[in-house]
């Protein structure tokens, strides 16, 4: 049996370690599963989400949202900003897991780039439509509401889909796939100033989990990024369309990223609200 | 004066400020999705002959003489001397000095004889002395006052000033119609003129009246729709019906129409009469009646066969 | 009473033929089974024409034809198509009087919709999304945009001109090429829209034109070889279609259905208000999917609002759609008429209180008076399902989060209206209402300018303005 991640990461000559559970991460607490059930990962046991766990993590996602789409984007910037702070102090934990530094460093730059545009996307993906007609008409994007992430399971990637979502004042429950990694990443959002829900990271198999978060009528987008099996992936979008919900598809061969992602990742998670008003004295 | 008269007057400017804003885009589209109605063949002579009768055939220029006061009354009383089925428009309006040469010429005709005082067009003068060409103006023969209010006082905020002024001229002029002239165009929003509407009903006024025709900005379509609102509100309120009159710039026969379609959409049937709408006019006269025979005859008319006043 | 005599525009100025081919690569053809079915002028229930219904085969030719013509129309220079649409919106301008009517025949909507509304933007459409064609890498899209391919439209019967603009212009701008499917109650407006194709002399096959019922419909949609599908009409057929595209990669856009709250405060100015509450549900016989079907005004102003309401109501005109000074005109089919009355009937069995005004309507066609329901409260079916006709729900509320509350309170989230004077009050009542289209002291309108789309079960993407590119772009 390969030894716990965090013996590994801590170990020590002659000292017994002190190992960590890993949980799940729901409403900015850290619950075991509610189904009791564990599996083991590289010699750890981490808790194996239920499907009642998943309807947790939205009820926590949902709680969470008005409250952080309310937040002003400034505030989300330093948010954002803020984990990257946390995560760089933690970038060890993350290569004794076996992440190479590189990507540490990349996921911690992409909270940096994320967190800059929190008051700027906006700007780039609204503004004024000149109407034929005596009324101010102007577009902005809003937060589409509740994601659900099926993450790839790279550190990067992880980071990746959660940043781009949360930024524009969605909440996400995360379906993560390397979990002692996902784990961490949830402790540093823990100590970074985010709002409890706004980040619910669920660990185990998301075959299991997935299916009811794509049917379920309180989530509005589902990110298929990290799901691997195309039938799989056209069977979870199958069951969005019961909402009609917002669905980003994986990209066949994967996604490069450590390219430059782009407006799209934020701009598939928002909605444009046009507002008219008359001009006249 | 009934209970809630007597409790709006208690605080006209809260009252006046607590009336329902205007959106200018909003009535602006109403008035010209309305200026759209076709109105064709019968109805459209049914509505030139209507529109005649409302006309307040107007001269208030400073060259006025007798005979020219002679010569509109006698259009007025047969507008079409070919046509003794056109009927007669419903008043002359002259200035104050006018109205005794009037009054003779519209004896016994059934003409109402309208007469501008207040100190007419800018209405900046005492109060006694537009008391006073009230008073003349009556006794000389007017049946109607048409007086301004102060639009310096009532911009100023001076409500009850105005108030008072509507009230007295009112009383001036006993038995005479005053109708008030808010010369809307100086008013600036259609807020200001459903305010100042309000103030004249409550002061007294018979009708309201868009403008003197002599500033840059006369009737509009929606101008008088939201007078025309505020008189259907003021009788809901107060069972009192108040006549409008828009006065300048109504030139066309397709223009009146475009009025005739306002009142019959927005206030009904109880104001398509003359005794509560009226157009003050000049030259529209001869276009509803160049109209007119044109709808008689199936020719288009020409101005060469129509009198020139 | 000031009566208004028949003022009927003339029908002759449109040239309806007895029967109408499918429109593929440039040319008109019988459709290979031979299969026809009628349209019907729904303010009469004559018949306007017979049109070939297109089966699968047909449906496989037009796709052929959009993807042999892709290459080359998305290899022209931007500055090229441009002058293409351009020459569209011209003729489309040239040919308004006619084009209206014939809308106006076969909708059953009235002659001043077509002519005022409905004309006019379809010109601006195309005019708007011309001058996009040649400046694509500045839409934000990134540096160099590039076309989908063959997009499969389908669209809806309430606009049928309108929403086929809607479809084509930003997808012909972007360099895709298009077949598109009318509803097969409304064929003939896209039937006369191929013809001033031809009068473009827009090469052969970049536009193609189905005419068939909902199964030719799902089978463009399900082609094989069609790569970006955009569909307006109603949430039922587009959670159909988002499931038949799930795992095929197309690109999708979805217009659905809607439930909108018109709220009127107390502040409100109140007869712009009701003529915003008159223009939101009645426009186009309500079928209209950002209608504004729920009025949800302020308790202690409602009794007001709704005899100022009533008494607009009743001078509403009901009847001949070809006549100018029709207000409200012909229901479009009989099953919507049926739909509309079933509900109705529900509405008025579930307890509220059913007003219409007095008013004759025709013995033949399809119509329903306007309607309101006082009474309705947020469990009342006619709060909560999508009427599209004439037909509105009274909520009353007291506070402004109430207002917000229950305006959001429904799956659908296409639009929304506020009344009130005060500023602060609008801002943050269109900040929190859930709603792609907020119309603040005004209703129901509409620029090419301006995006339009809906949250939730409103479906998803923008149609116009520069967001309404990137449904096209890869």
């Amino acid at each position: 049996m390969p030894k716990s991640s965090s013996v590994k990461a801590l170990a020590e000559p002659g000292r017994l370690s002190v190992r960590k559970t890993y949980k799940l991460y729901i409403g900015g607490a850290f619950p075991r599963s509610e189904s009791g059930r564990t599996y083991l990962v590289d010699g750890d046991n981490v808790a194996l989400a239920s499907r009642k766990d998943a309807r947790d993590a939205v009820l926590a996602a949902r709680a969470a949202q008005p409250k952080w789409a309310g937040a002003t984007a400034y505030n989300r910037g330093q948010v954002l900003y803020r984990i990257a702070e946390m995560m760089e102090a933690r970038r060890a934990e993350f290569t004794a897991l076996g992440v190479r530094s590189s990507e540490v460093a990349a996921a911690v730059d992409r909270w940096v780039w994320y967190a800059g545009w929190s008051d700027k996307i906006a700007q780039v993906a609204g503004g004024a439509n000149p109407v034929a007609g005596p009324f101010f008409n102007i577009s902005a994007p809003e937060p589409t509401g509740v994601v659900a992430l099926v993450a790839p399971a790279s550190l990067l990637g992880l980071v990746s889909v959660i940043a781009p979502a949360i930024v524009t004042g969605n909440t996400v429950v995360v379906l993560a796939a390397g979990p002692q990694v996902a784990i961490t990443l949830a402790e540093v959002l823990a100590t970074s100033d985010v709002p409890g829900g706004v980040v619910n990271l669920l660990t185990g198999r998301y075959a299991e989990t997935a299916p009811w978060l794509a049917s379920h009528d309180d989530v509005n987008a589902i990110d298929l990024t990290g799901v691997d099996h195309p039938d799989v992936a056209a069977e979870l979008e199958r069951a969005a369309a019961g909402t009609l919900k917002r669905v980003i598809r994986p990209v066949t061969g994967g996604v490069d990223f450590t390219a430059d992602p782009g407006l799209r990742p934020m701009t598939a998670l928002l909605e444009t609200k046009t507002v008219w008003h008359p001009k006249g004295y | 004066m009934t209970v809630t008269a007597a409790a709006e007057l208690s605080d006209l400017r809260s009252f006046l400020h607590g009336l329902p804003g205007v959106d200018k885009v909003g009535v602006e589209a109403r008035a010209a999705a309305l200026a759209t109605r076709s109105i064709k063949t019968s109805s459209k002579a049914k509505a030139i002959d209507l529109a005649i009768r409302m006309v307040d055939l107007t001269t208030l220029e400073g060259a006025d003489t007798p005979g020219k006061v002679r010569a509109l009354c006698a259009k007025a009383r047969r507008p079409d001397p070919a046509d003794p089925t056109c009927p007669p428009a419903a008043a002359i309006c002259v200035y104050p000095a006018m109205v005794k040469v009037a009054a003779a010429a519209l004896a016994g005709s059934g003409v109402h004889l309208a007469s501008v005082a207040t100190a007419f067009p800018s209405g900046q003068a005492p109060l006694e002395v537009k008391l006073a060409d009230t008073r003349e103006a009556v006794a000389d023969g007017a049946d109607e006052i048409d007086m301004v209010i102060s639009r310096g006082a009532f911009l100023a905020g001076e409500y009850t000033r105005v108030f008072d002024e509507i009230a007295a001229v009112k009383e001036a002029c006993g038995g005479a119609h005053l109708k008030v002239i808010l010369e809307t165009g100086e008013l600036g929003t259609y807020d200001n003129i459903r305010r100042a509407s309000w103030l004249a009903m409550l002061a007294g006024a018979d009708f309201i009246k868009t403008s003197t025709g002599k500033v840059t900005v006369n009737a509009t379509l929606p101008i008088t729709l939201v007078m025309l609102e505020a008189v259907r509100d003021f009788r809901a309120r107060h069972g009192r019906i108040i006549g409008v009159k828009p006065a300048g710039g109504i030139k066309t026969t397709k223009d009146a129409i475009k009025y005739l379609v306002l009142i019959n959409e927005t206030v009904g049937d109880d104001w398509l009469s003359p005794d509560r709408f009226r157009f003050g006019a000049s030259s529209l006269l001869n276009d509803l009646l160049m109209q007119r025979t044109k709808l008689t005859t199936g020719r288009y008319a020409g101005p060469d066969y129509f009198t020139l006043d | 009473m000031f009566e208004y005599a028949p003022a009927p525009e003339s029908r002759s100025v449109v040239d309806v033929a007895g029967s109408y081919g499918l429109f593929i690569d440039g040319a008109f053809d019988g459709g290979k089974d031979g299969n026809v079915f009628k349209t019907v002028n729904p303010a009469t229930e004559e018949v306007l024409a017979e049109v070939a219904a297109a089966g699968p085969e047909d449906v496989d030719r037009a796709v052929a034809a959009a993807r042999r013509a892709f290459g080359p129309w998305s290899a022209l220079p931007g500055a090229e198509r441009a002058k293409y649409l351009f020459r569209i919106a011209r003729i489309i301008q040239e040919r308004s009087r006619e084009l209206a009517v014939l809308e106006s025949l076969d909708n059953g909507k009235p002659i001043k919709e077509s002519r005022d509304v409905d004309l006019p933007l379809v010109a601006a459409h195309f005019f708007y999304y011309a001058g996009w064609a040649d400046k694509l890498a500045y839409a934000g899209f990134g540096p160099d945009p590039r076309p989908i391919g063959v997009a499969g439209q389908v669209i809806p019967w309430n606009f049928p001109l309108l929403m086929l603009a809607w479809k084509i212009a930003p997808a012909l701008a972007t360099g895709n090429t298009v077949v598109l499917k009318p509803a097969e109650t409304t064929p003939l407006s896209a039937l006369f829209f191929a013809d001033v194709c031809r009068q473009a002399e827009l090469p052969p096959g970049v536009v193609n034109i189905v005419t068939g019922a909902g199964d030719t419909g799902a089978y463009l949609v399900q082609h094989p070889d069609v790569n970006k599908v955009a569909f307006t009409g109603s949430t039922e057929v587009g959670r159909e279609i988002a499931r038949a595209v799930a795992g095929t990669g197309k690109r999708l856009t979805l217009e659905l259905g809607g439930k909108a709250a018109n709220i009127v405060f107390d502040d409100a100015p109140i007869d712009q208000a009701v003529e915003g509450i008159v223009n939101g549900i009645f426009f186009n016989q309500g079928h209209v999917c950002c209608a504004g079907s729920r009025l949800l005004v302020q308790e202690s102003v409602a009794d007001e609002l709704l005899a100022s309401l009533k008494r607009r109501m009743a001078t509403l005109r009901v009847g001949d759609p070809l006549d100018k000074n029709t207000d409200i005109g012909a229901i479009n089919s009989a099953a919507q008429l049926a739909r509309i009355t079933e509900l109705s009937e529900i509405g008025a069995s579930e307890g509220a209180e059913r007003w219409s005004p007095e008013c004759a309507l025709p013995d033949r066609g399809f119509w329903f008076a306007p309607t309101i329901f006082t009474g309705v409260t947020q469990a009342h079916r006619i709060a909560r399902e999508e009427i599209f006709g004439p037909v509105l729900s009274v909520l009353t509320f007291r506070t402004p989060e109430e207002a917000v509350a229950k305006a959001n309170n429904t799956p659908y989230g296409l639009s929304a209206g506020i009344w009130t004077e005060k500023g602060s009050r609008i801002l943050a009542v269109a900040d929190k209402l859930r709603a792609g289209v907020v119309w603040a002291n005004t209703f129901n309108k509409f620029d090419p300018a301006s995006p339009f789309g809906g949250y939730k079960e409103s479906g998803y993407g923008r149609e116009g303005g520069r967001h309404g590119l990137e449904a096209y772009l890869a």
